[in-house]
């Protein structure tokens, strides 16, 4: 099994609006359980990763072992099957699931080098160990015991929303408005805030009103896709009302 | 394949994540604003008129119909009262991502009391607030109550027009036969609770009467124990009372000047903890203030012999130095012509 950014959701194959994983892992059809996690583990792979390198102190390998052993058992023992939507939020579910899977790993001792015919999902940690690399060079970014939890919405939000940039990149080569990217690029993601409109528009030979319309329709892009994904991932309307507000503060 | 996203654009997605969809519309965004009750304002291009315009639009995060309703009453408030001192509605609706919205007059100023910092002049204080108690008493004979008057709802404009901002609490009142304001039906309170505007109005628990709505250390006795069916104008008066209260004591802070006893005889009328004890209408407060700028006496104050004195000296202080200089010079004159 593949995974990375490339084939999540089949490329452009954006999930309708009400669709979610908890449902569709729940379904017979096995093309449909089978796409419900690409969705999850795409949304929650590198989270996971980075959570049990920082909170249980994993070197690499180890970490990369356990996350592939903590998915494989949400497949095995159908975890997602378990969870309740008026209990928790998915995140949480997700997170205590690992807690558990990592603590119930370290007691035993008996975790096993997975390999043989154990299921293999082909995550990209290299880079996933580049990022924490880039992230943790400072050590006051370091989480704190006490905050392993913010940092692992932090990097849930940052995984959702690194998916939906993707998606967007690959949405403008479709549509040849890669200009429209571009700009999407160097005003919102190269975090440079003395940056203006006139600014851009002068250096990329646009008036500032194309460069207004442009980076309105990117940005609007953005929010729908990183909405569509987000909606998957949440079992009902009121968990998505709530992520959303976690994703985008009190005026999403 | 896109690139590693730090903690810096994170933050700006999810900003722009948060931002309004004015597809479909006239007004293209330009800027965040502020955070006001119930949403928040950006300023926007008018497309059509080529104007820049200042949009409130609903945070849609609360399923709650109620404040899609509420929104759109301030705005028909605020369209109802055309006063210098209130900022003009131009349009209302919905967005295309079905936040509610309204488009008011971009106004270029600062808060008052940010404006204040500069102002150390207690008599242009004084003229400052009875701009204030105009437009409050302007919405007060169209039986409209503000019901959250505080420094951050009170903005001066490039030009020094002072402006009355935020309605979103607002209740309507109707005059009853003996031309009293009952309040309007279905014009109460909000249909959902523990909602917050901005980082002070609270909109808080149910009581039997209703909720409590209004920003403490300037809502009225009578607000903060909910009883919002016995609101009246009395209870704008009690925050105009604070209001300036704390216009007053911003003066003493900045001047190091004692503020006078008249002003705060009036500061403690106009905030009475009773109802009775307070003025009965803005005007008569305004006139206070007004008798006060004049050098006259206030009804909320008694002077004893040597106030009045002292009162009477600085108010007709030129003509008294004037006779006496006039006299001192006749009894020179006098003097001399005896010798």
């Amino acid at each position: 099994m593949a995974l990375d950014h490339s084939f999540v959701s089949g490329g452009g194959n954006f999930p309708q609006t009400r669709w979610s994983v908890v449902a569709a892992a729940r379904s017979d059809d096995s093309t449909e359980r089978a796409h419900a996690l690409d969705v999850l583990f795409a949304a929650y792979w590198k989270p996971v990763y980075k959570y049990i390198r920082l909170k249980f102190s994993k070197v690499p390998d180890e970490a990369q072992d356990l996350t592939q052993g903590f998915f494989v058992e949400l497949l095995e023992r159908d975890l997602l099957s378990r969870f309740d939507a008026r209990k928790s939020r998915l995140r949480t579910y997700v997170r205590l699931c690992v807690d558990s899977f990592v603590l119930n790993e370290i007691k035993h001792a008996s975790r096993q080098k997975r390999g043989g015919d154990a299921i293999h999902l082909a995550l990209d940690f290299p880079a996933a160990e580049g990022e924490l690399n880039a992230q943790t060079i400072d050590p006051a970014s370091i989480p704190s015991p006490d905050k392993f939890e913010d940092f692992f919405e932090k990097e849930w939000i940052r995984s959702l929303f690194s998916s939906a940039v993707e998606e967007l990149r690959q949405s403008c080569e479709i549509l040849g408005k890669q200009a429209a990217f571009v700009l999407f690029d160097i005003y919102d993601l190269s975090g440079d805030e003395t940056l203006s409109y006139s600014q851009l528009a002068e250096s990329h030979g646009l008036s500032v009103g194309d460069v207004t319309n442009q980076l309105a329709w990117a940005r609007r892009e953005f929010r729908r896709f990183a909405k569509e994904r987000l909606r998957a991932i949440c079992a009902t309307d009121e968990e998505f009302a709530r992520e959303c507000k976690t994703l985008f503060g009190g005026n999403a | 394949m896109t690139g590693f996203l730090n903690d810096k654009a994170v933050e700006r997605l999810r900003s722009v994540g948060a931002l309004p969809e004015f597809s479909g519309t006239r007004y293209v965004l330009m800027d965040f604003l502020a955070r006001g009750g119930m949403g928040t304002v950006y300023a926007a291009q008018d497309k059509t008129l080529n104007r820049r315009v200042a949009i409130k639009v609903l945070d849609s995060s609360d399923h709650c119909n109620a404040l899609e309703e509420r929104l759109l009453r301030e705005a028909r408030v605020l369209a109802q009262l055309e006063h210098p001192g209130i900022v003009p509605v131009h349009d209302a609706g919905t967005l295309a991502d079905g936040r509610v919205f309204y488009v008011m007059k971009f106004v270029e100023g600062s808060r008052v009391d940010q404006f204040l910092n500069n102002v150390s002049s207690l008599f242009e204080r004084l003229r400052l607030f009875l701009r204030i108690c105009e437009t409050v008493s302007f919405a007060h004979s169209r039986g409209i109550l503000h019901r959250d008057l505080k420094p951050s709802n009170v903005m001066v404009g490039a030009f020094g027009e002072v402006l009355v901002m935020d309605w979103g609490l607002a209740k309507i009142l109707q005059p009853d036969s003996a031309g009293r304001f009952e309040e309007t039906l279905g014009s109460s309170e909000p249909l959902c609770t523990g909602v917050t505007g901005d980082s002070e109005t609270q909109i808080t628990s149910a009581t039997e009467d209703g909720v409590i709505l209004g920003t403490p250390g300037f809502m009225s006795p009578e607000q903060a124990q909910g009883k919002s069916s016995s609101l009246d104008a009395r209870t704008d008066i009690f925050s105009l009372g604070k209001l300036l209260e704390a216009i007053l004591k911003q003066a003493k802070s900045t001047t190091a000047v004692r503020v006078p006893r008249a002003l705060r005889a009036i500061c403690q009328k106009a905030a009475a903890e009773s109802l009775s004890g307070r003025y009965a209408s803005v005007s008569e407060l305004a006139e206070d203030i007004s008798r006060y700028l004049d050098g006259m006496p206030v009804s909320a104050y008694r002077e004893n012999l040597w106030e009045r004195a002292q009162r009477f000296y600085t108010r007709y202080q030129a003509a008294i130095l004037l006779i006496t200089a006039y006299l001192l010079m006749r009894a020179i004159v006098v003097f001399f012509g005896r010798h």
